[in-house]
């Protein structure tokens, strides 16, 4: 029986696959690296070199070339395979991605160049020279195009990268199974094993192709430096909670939110100043509006006062405030202050919130995500602040956590500015929390105002009457530079922080 | 003609292109299922019928001082100048069920309210008194700065950021393609940049500027009438802007403020477009007042104000000027003016008696409205008057498109491919980020004859606009189909005047702003431009003008 058209059905699976994995991975370096023009520039180089390497390597393969070949279908069936969940894996070690990237590349590319000149010296006893070069070139390019053309149409969009990587890989080594059929009478020996080894990789790639769900959380997973205890996508953000041996740490959206080691000194500096403050000359502090914080750690603070009535919390989002009551680690690190009835919880957006007519607050806490969004950022505005300022007491204190005046001091200084402009006068401060880094914040009131001397008779663990005058004394590197007033038509805050955070990534 | 009856490949081709149309259809020429939805408003039926002769004898009789024919923002507008005047005989008929024209705006369906057509004013210069003044009355201002120019408060500025256009995959901040521009792009387009400086800077020898607004304050020396004779495209060309990407960013304004390309739209609507907005050379353009649901805000305030003079659903069918037998036939005469008003139905004729009229309609409808004109006396200047014709779909979401490739969702959020001018967000200017929201998409249709873009408007029904909407925006979210609920569909036959080469300083304007005996005329269209601030200003102009006549004299609010 005359098998040589079928050989040519595995040339043309064979060059499709070659080229899915070079396109998987350009994208993959594009989506990672940016600059998708010098990813996909440096992939195709390198494939195409490792292609030429695999071509010359096949001279020393001398005997038993359909056995290697079955080989060598398994190993590209393994590697190319695994080449896009293997990728996703090492994303979240940034240093190594440029490694792992160009290595398997060019180790796919070695094995993809190996495949067809030795099919071609299998099947040159069955044509002459002109024929078979003829025919397995043009199916081997016929294989590129099917390749280019079901990527970005079918492939991409409706498998994903992951599941695309593993059914080539699949279909790579169903080839590989194959020829120990269409081979058999020029395979020496027994093919028992072969066979077994090809169903060995067939049954893993689909185990993967069915779990890759699983497998991209695992990359999320090694994204982050320690374990993860907990994780929820909401309509807001995503949620997930680590824990390692110094406790545990909140992040939203992959930003760091608080360490259980040291937020105390976070939130010590962000809620009593500004309590202080607003209790000077003996006045009560009866109200206190809390904008953010749904982690309920400002809570907490705000708790220790005695003299505090009612606390209005404003969160977006729901399920936020929901894991700081229920999930025991968040509920004892706040010390359940959802439960306290003096708590009031609004899951509304803050500034829409804000028009609303409500009795005047004594103090306000502002302690919102860092402004690296435009949806953020809008919750830095004068307008906001005018908002902010309309629903406090005349004599009412203002905190607001202001991101870092080390790292992104012309955002910090944005916030400074914008809350003057919006007919605040305020005192900047800062402190150190280790997780952090320098971490700034604002001091806001209507009138003039002296920074309180003292600190509250509340139990506290870092603040005290030395440190808190301290916190506002700010070293030359984070003193003030000329910045734009942020505004909901110009987003200059949004402008700054992007500008100055992407120079620490 | 397009639309119904025609595969999707068909309809696709006719109003995306036929490159789109091959790659948007697949084998499967099934097109998928649709969101419910409806064609709403623009009442072309009655419309229709008063053209084709509909011209009841009314029973009853009503008198007014005066009759406002059209309740759209100039009709309204000349309302609320009656009203600052303590002038309060006059009574404001509007065929459609809600005023506005093509400033109105919806809330059915909606989280917030949007708009049906014109979407955002340019904060006026302190030379526009009466719009600083309507503005002040709505709120909207905070005093004004050192040199006297209105401060407009910063939660009615459009919010950052203002529009993003996507292109081959990936969105793009700001409508200037700045990516992938290279030196000459870049070049080209600071000389543009400096050629409208030099016209913001332009003064003739009475101090006016060349572009202004309202047009009213526009210079009318030679050296800026002279821009009205060439198109747009032929003007770039004379000055080497042959850029791809420049010539996109001026056909997109073209599209975008007149319906028209930049061939057929005058250079010196073209220029008017970016250089009236300035305040000096090298100023940022006058920051942009929105609401979630535009104008229709401006018009709501607007007729809250004049609403007990304002009578909604009623069509009017004739204006005959009282004839004095003694004189030439069709000269009108001093015996005042009756109007005749008949409902949507066709039924219901009702007269008004009234020394003058005040005629808020485009200026096409005067041939079937004014007998004088339609019985023969019709002036030659009315068929200089040309409409383009617009199609406008609210797409009702109940949650965002998933986030694509580049620069976040914009206000305005444009399809540099595309025929269309992509769609605004209504909940942008309400600050809400997430959940539902309304997407107004705009499609003007620039055929050069404005009859055949008429047919194709009214070719196509609500399915096949939706279709056309659906895969227009699916190029950049793949996701539309599934999140849009609802789809409606506007389709406007006389949406706005056409600047287009000739008209604006060929004549026409002026003699049809001349009143026709006690018939005083006001529309945008008056002004050879579309916006609010033209109406307003025709609007105010011609109720000025009928306080003169009447002995109410009052100084002039413009």
């Amino acid at each position: 029986m005359n098998r040589t058209p079928i050989l040519f059905l595995n040339v043309l699976v064979i060059a499709t696959c070659g080229l899915v994995y070079e396109l998987l991975a350009g994208t993959l370096a594009s989506y990672v690296l940016g600059d998708s023009v010098t990813q996909f520039s440096l992939i195709i180089g390198i494939y195409l070199s490792a292609l030429g390497v695999g071509s010359w390597l096949s001279r020393f393969v001398e005997r038993e070339l359909a056995r290697r070949f079955v080989d060598v279908e398994l190993a590209v069936a393994v590697v190319g395979g695994a080449s896009a969940p293997l990728l996703f894996l090492s994303f979240a070690h940034l240093s190594y991605f440029h490694v792992v990237l160009y290595a398997l590349v060019f180790f796919i590319g070695v094995l993809v160049g190996l495949e067809i000149p030795l099919l071609m010296r299998i099947m040159k006893d069955h044509l002459d020279f002109k024929e078979l070069v003829a025919r397995v070139l043009a199916f081997d390019y016929a294989g590129a195009l099917i390749a280019s053309l079901l990527f970005p149409i079918f492939l991409v969009p409706k498998l994903g990268l992951v599941r695309t990587s593993l059914l080539f890989g699949f279909l790579n080594a169903g080839v590989g199974l194959w020829a120990t059929w269409l081979m058999r009478p020029i395979i020496g020996g027994g093919v028992t094993r072969l066979r077994a080894q090809a169903c060995v990789v067939l049954a893993l790639l689909a185990v993967a192709f069915v779990k890759a769900d699983a497998l991209t959380s695992l990359a999320e997973d090694a994204m982050f430096a320690d374990d993860i205890v907990y994780t929820k996508t909401t309509h807001y953000q995503r949620i997930v909670v680590t824990r390692n041996r110094a406790g545990f740490q909140l992040f939203l959206n992959g930003n760091l939110q608080f360490s259980s080691a040291d937020e105390y000194r976070y939130h010590e500096a962000l809620v009593h100043p500004a309590l202080a403050l607003a209790a000077e000359g003996g006045r009560e502090v009866r109200r206190v509006l809390v904008l953010g914080g749904g982690d309920g750690l400002a809570l907490r603070e705000i708790l220790k006062y005695p003299s505090v009535r009612e606390v209005v919390l404003v969160d977006l989002d729901p399920d936020m405030t929901e894991l700081s009551r229920r999930f025991p680690p968040l509920a004892r690190l706040n010390q359940n202050s959802f439960e306290d009835p003096r708590v009031r919880v609004v899951n509304e957006d803050a500034m829409i919130w804000l028009e609303r007519d409500e009795p005047p607050f004594d103090a306000a806490i502002v302690d919102f995500p860092d402004p690296n969004s435009f949806a953020l950022g809008k919750l830095y505005t004068t307008r906001f602040y005018r908002l902010l300022k309309e629903r406090l007491a005349p004599e009412a204190a203002v905190s607001v956590q202001s991101t870092s005046p080390l790292f992104a001091r012309n955002s910090y200084w944005c916030i400074v500015r914008t809350l003057e402009a919006a007919g605040f006068q305020v005192r900047p401060y800062y402190t150190a929390v280790p997780s952090f880094g320098v971490w700034g914040f604002a001091l806001a009131r209507r009138t003039p105002f002296e920074v309180p001397a003292h600190a509250p008779q509340v139990a506290l663990k870092f603040l005290d009457d030395a440190s808190l005058p301290a916190m506002f004394m700010l070293s030359a590197d984070l003193g003030p530079v000329p910045v734009e007033v942020n505004r909901l038509d110009n987003q200059s805050l949004v402008r700054y922080y992007e500008a100055e955070w992407r120079r620490y990534e | 003609m397009a639309g119904r009856g025609l595969t999707r490949r068909e309809l696709l081709a006719a109003f995306l292109g036929a490159p789109f149309a091959l790659a948007a259809c697949g084998q499967r020429e099934a097109a998928p299922p649709l969101p419910e939805g409806e064609v709403v408003g623009a009442s072309d039926g009655i419309g229709h019928l008063i053209r084709d002769g509909l011209r009841p004898e009314p029973e009853t009789w009503e008198r007014a001082g005066v009759v406002i024919v059209g309740g759209g923002v100039a009709g309204l507008a000349a309302a609320w100048r009656f009203l600052h005047a303590g002038f309060e005989d006059f009574v404001l008929l509007e065929l459609e069920a809600a005023p506005g024209g093509t400033a109105r705006s919806g809330e059915e369906h909606g989280v917030v309210p949007y708009p049906w057509g014109a979407h955002y004013l340019p904060a006026p210069m302190k030379e526009n008194r009466a719009l600083v003044t309507l503005l002040d009355e709505l709120g909207v201002l905070e005093g004004s700065d050192a040199a006297g120019e209105p401060v407009v408060a910063e939660q009615f500025i459009c919010r950052d950021p203002e529009e993003r256009v996507y292109y081959r995959g990936r969105w793009y901040e700001g409508l200037y393609l700045h990516a992938g521009a290279n030196d000459e792009d870049a070049r080209q387009l600071q000389l543009f940049n400096a050629e409208v400086d030099r016209w913001a800077a332009w003064r003739d020898k009475q101090g006016r500027r060349a572009f202004a607004i309202p047009v009213s304050l526009c210079s009318d020396d030679a050296e800026v009438t002279a821009l009205d004779r060439l198109s747009m495209g032929e003007w770039m060309r004379a000055r080497g802007f042959t850029s791809e990407r420049l010539r996109w960013l001026v056909d997109y304004g073209c599209r975008d403020d007149y319906g028209l390309g930049v061939e057929q739209a005058s250079a010196w609507a073209g220029l008017f477009y970016f250089a009236s907005r300035m305040k000096a050379p090298g100023a940022e353009s006058q920051p942009l007042i929105t609401w979630p649901e535009g104008n229709g805000r401006l018009v709501r305030h607007l007729y809250e104000k004049a609403r007990s003079h304002v009578r909604l659903g009623l069509a009017v069918a004739d204006v005959r000027t009282v004839v004095d037998e003694s004189r030439r036939v069709g000269t009108p005469a001093a015996g005042g003016v009756e109007v005749v008003a008949v409902g949507r139905d066709g039924r219901g004729a009702l007269g008004f008696r009234a020394e003058h009229v005040v005629f808020a309609a485009p200026q096409f409808l005067t041939k079937y409205l004014l007998k004088s004109y339609r019985e023969g006396a019709c002036p030659s200047h009315v068929a200089e008057f040309e409409y383009g014709a617009w199609m406008v779909a609210n797409l009702f979401l109940s949650a965002r498109p998933r986030a694509g490739l580049g620069f976040p969702a914009a206000w305005d959020n444009v399809l540099y491919e595309s025929p269309s001018l992509g769609y605004v967000t209504a909940t942008h200017q309400r600050g809400l980020e997430r959940g539902p929201t309304v997407f107004t998409y705009y499609y003007p249709l620039t055929e050069p004859n404005p009859r055949d873009a008429r047919a194709r408007l009214l070719s196509a029904g609500r399915d096949e606009w939706a279709e056309v909407a659906l895969s227009d925006l699916q190029r950049a979210h793949r996701d539309i189909r599934t999140l849009t609920r609802r789809l409606d569909v506007m389709r406007w036959g006389h949406a706005m005047i056409r600047p287009r080469v000739g008209f604006q300083w060929g004549g026409a304007r002026v003699k049809a702003r001349q009143p026709f005996g006690p018939v005083h005329f006001a529309h945008t269209d008056l002004s050879g431009v579309p916006l609010f601030e033209e109406a307003f200003d025709h609007g105010l102009r011609a109720a000025e003008e009928i306080l003169a006549a009447r002995g109410l004299p009052s100084e002039t609010m413009r």
